[in-house]
């Protein structure tokens, strides 16, 4: 397993991992205060959502709390010329390729389904049903082959693609497929597995008997166990692996193993499948913990962890009130590019609801559309319950 | 003067997805066994050798691989074309077509549209063993998203598959393949209509039978009986299952009063109920009697040695045209 920061904070490069250590002389002093600004401000970004769902403003909350290094470290070992293929536990990862995090909240308050361009950003949407991105990562990185887009030599033509899922997917046949398909066609791909250990309520030993690194050695796609905790490694051996993909050496595979010390989502119990003892042993192996006494021992001062601290409160506070201010969608948005042209089934029906719609207006009642937003009426009243007792 | 060629179905949808090929580079076509083989139907034959491995590719037989990669390819800009070998064979792509491919252009809000057509060979009556013969048709008209169409002759074969390939949003091509050796003219300068308009085959009075696929040929024949008879059978090729083209139908209906839809496909939740259904709706004092639906039953599709009493005939349909016909 590749390890470049203990949990005691301690940097050390061992000979075997030389070859991805030499990816650590890239970084700058400001590269390692971003990433534990970043992993800091994901975590603070992490507790406020699901604040924001416990009042009722989110219909679920996805958390990724212990996941930082592993998608902070990695995100920032994707180049900029890059394409992206999260899951949906991805929020660290979107925030070092530039999503406004309020996009993630809005899909997680049922506004919309993410609503970033991903071509722009090159961090695709999330993806819902398992593994079912890796595919679609993997089509693309034949697309980038096909276009001629690597071993050019030129950083502005050559690319990588980089696709996220966790060790629950792994077990879905698209993953699977996802591997064979990059194998045969030698893809510029990486498959980033976090593995945080648990599947909802599946424990890994239930999911693989064999490594998940080692997952795709039979389809021809060699992988590394990383320590998902230290972001040294995660940003070394992603951007090594990057670069590989890029030059032509086809797809590899990057177990990051983590741990989620959250619920699966918000809708999970995770008191009911595994122990006190086992959580108190990953936390004391937390992602940002280590950095900062790494970062103290280098003589980072008291300042820059209170500015840290300072900019998360911020940024928490910012989301909580964009949310409260997000508006529904208007009604014809869940008709609109459904097809990319007009199509008679759409307009049909789309024309019936706006007429329908209408016809409590002309009646003199109420929109009926309010009926449409109950539950964010609802959301509504706890909300003001929640703050001043006023229903 | 346009330009005909005689030719069976199987070289039409060749011979279109050749244009196609030519007029656009991102076009690529993948399946299994599609390259240097031409397909187990041989519908990509020589395709390999006219625009090389670079076009067309054999894929892993792994359908949803095959259609999960060509979401990405499309939205890397290209425009893949896959054939799934079998009617049968294409659920384990279900998942793909129906939560990813159907849903992509809506879930990104319009950034990502996904032309991709799937090409599958479907229905019964070649005497195969299990999973080759079915009609999954319906499933994929219930999805939203997603555009189904079937050709019933070569000259649709040629322009259909065309415009399929044409199309931003993903087309479900389902090809007759007990018809793909039938041949017909093809008028290689001219498409006859757009992808999702039906076609009046045969105009009458007495009743009218919609169908689509390889049962627009058992139709045909159910018409040219009936006519010895002195009954005057209207026959609409409906040749788009999603969108269906019911001012065609419901305006023929209105007519006849009369109502028959024939498919291969088992009747209950098919596309012969929507059909029935909508006429129902926007026919109903045009109406008769009741519109009947003449499809296979609802059991899995049998063993080859009794698809004969599974599938409708002309027998069949004429039954049906006699019931209606006695309100």
């Amino acid at each position: 397993m590749v390890q470049f920061l203990s949990p005691d904070g301690k940097l050390h490069v061992p000979e075997e991992w030389a070859h991805y250590g030499e990816y650590l002389n890239r970084l700058t002093e400001a590269d390692y205060l971003k990433f534990y600004r970043d992993m800091a401000r994901i975590r603070r970004f992490d507790n406020e959502a699901t604040a924001l769902q416990r009042q009722g403003q989110l219909g679920l909350w996805i958390p990724a709390i212990g996941q930082e290094a592993a998608q902070i470290g990695s995100g920032y070992g994707v180049g900029s010329n890059d394409h992206i293929f999260p899951s949906y536990r991805e929020h660290g990862v979107a925030l070092t390729h530039g999503i406004d995090l309020m996009s993630i909240l809005k899909m997680l308050r049922g506004v919309n389904h993410g609503g970033w361009n991903p071509d722009e950003t090159r961090f695709h949407l999330y993806a819902i049903v398992l593994g079912s991105q890796v595919l679609h990562a993997t089509g693309y990185a034949m697309g980038v082959n096909f276009d001629g887009h690597v071993a050019t030599g030129n950083p502005e033509v050559d690319q990588a693609v980089i696709t996220y899922f966790g060790d629950g997917a792994t077990a879905e046949g698209d993953v699977s497929e996802g591997l064979l398909f990059a194998a045969i066609n030698k893809t510029p791909q990486v498959f980033f597995c976090q593995n945080n250990q648990w599947a909802i309520s599946s424990s890994t030993a239930s999911q693989t008997t064999v490594p998940l690194y080692r997952r795709g050695e039979g389809f021809g796609v060699n992988g590394i166990r990383i320590d998902g905790n230290d972001v040294l490694a995660s940003y070394a051996v992603t951007a090594k692996h990057m670069d590989d993909a890029r030059n032509g050496l086809g797809p590899y595979l990057i177990e990051a193993l983590t741990y989620r010390i959250g619920a699966h989502t918000t809708s999970d119990d995770p008191t009911k499948y595994r122990t006190n003892e086992e959580v108190e042993y990953w936390k004391a192996r937390d992602p940002l913990k280590r950095l900062e006494i790494f970062l103290r021992e280098q003589g980072v001062g008291q300042v820059f962890f209170d500015d840290v601290a300072a900019s998360g409160d911020a940024l928490a506070e910012e989301i909580r009130l964009a949310t409260f201010a997000l508006p529904n969608p208007p009604f014809e948005t869940m008709f609109n590019h459904v097809y990319s042209e007009p199509h008679p089934l759409i307009e049909e029906q789309m024309a019936w609801l706006e007429n329908y719609e209408g016809s409590f207006e002309a009646e003199g009642h109420l929109a009926h559309q309010t009926s449409s937003i109950q539950i964010i009426e609802t959301n509504d009243v706890i909300q003001v319950n929640h703050e001043g007792g006023a229903a | 003067m346009s330009n005909f060629v005689e030719m069976p179905i199987a070289k039409a949808i060749n011979a279109g997805l050749r244009q196609a090929m030519a007029r656009d580079p991102k076009v690529l076509l993948f399946g299994e066994d599609i390259a240097e083989l031409g397909g187990v139907f041989r519908v990509t034959e020589g395709i390999l050798n006219q625009f090389g491995p670079k076009r067309i590719m054999n894929s892993p037989i792994a359908e949803s691989g095959i259609v999960g990669t060509a979401i990405g390819l499309a939205m890397r800009g290209y425009r893949p074309v896959v054939e799934i070998q079998f009617d049968g064979f294409i659920f384990p792509a279900f998942d793909q077509i129906t939560t990813q491919l159907a849903k992509m252009q809506n879930r990104s809000e319009g950034f990502h549209q996904m032309p991709v057509v799937i090409r599958v060979p479907f229905g019964g009556g070649i005497g195969a063993v299990e999973h080759h013969s079915e009609s999954p048709e319906a499933y994929f008209a219930h999805t939203a998203g997603l555009r189904v169409v079937s050709p019933s002759n070569p000259n649709d074969a040629y322009w259909m598959i065309q415009q399929a390939i044409a199309s931003n949003d993903p087309v479900m091509f389902f090809e007759p393949k007990r018809r793909y050796w039938q041949k017909g003219p093809v008028n290689l300068d001219t498409a006859p209509m757009p992808l999702h308009a039906a076609r009046v085959l045969r105009e009458g009075t007495s009743a009218t039978i919609a169908c689509y696929g390889p049962m627009v040929t058992v139709a045909l024949q159910a018409a040219e009986i009936a006519a010895e008879e002195g009954i005057s059978l209207e026959v609409i090729d409906i040749r788009s299952i999603s969108p269906i083209d019911f001012t065609t139908i419901v305006d023929s209906v209105k007519k006849t009063g009369r109502l028959v839809v024939a498919s291969e496909a088992s009747n209950f939740v098919s596309v012969a109920g929507e059909i029935a259904a909508r006429v129902a709706e926007q026919a109903f004092y045009h109406l008769e009697a009741p519109v009947l639906r003449v499809g296979g039953f609802d059991v899995p599709y049998p063993p080859a040695k009794l698809e004969e009493l599974f599938l409708p005939d002309a027998d069949r349909i004429l039954e049906a045209v006699d019931r209606i016909l006695a309100y």
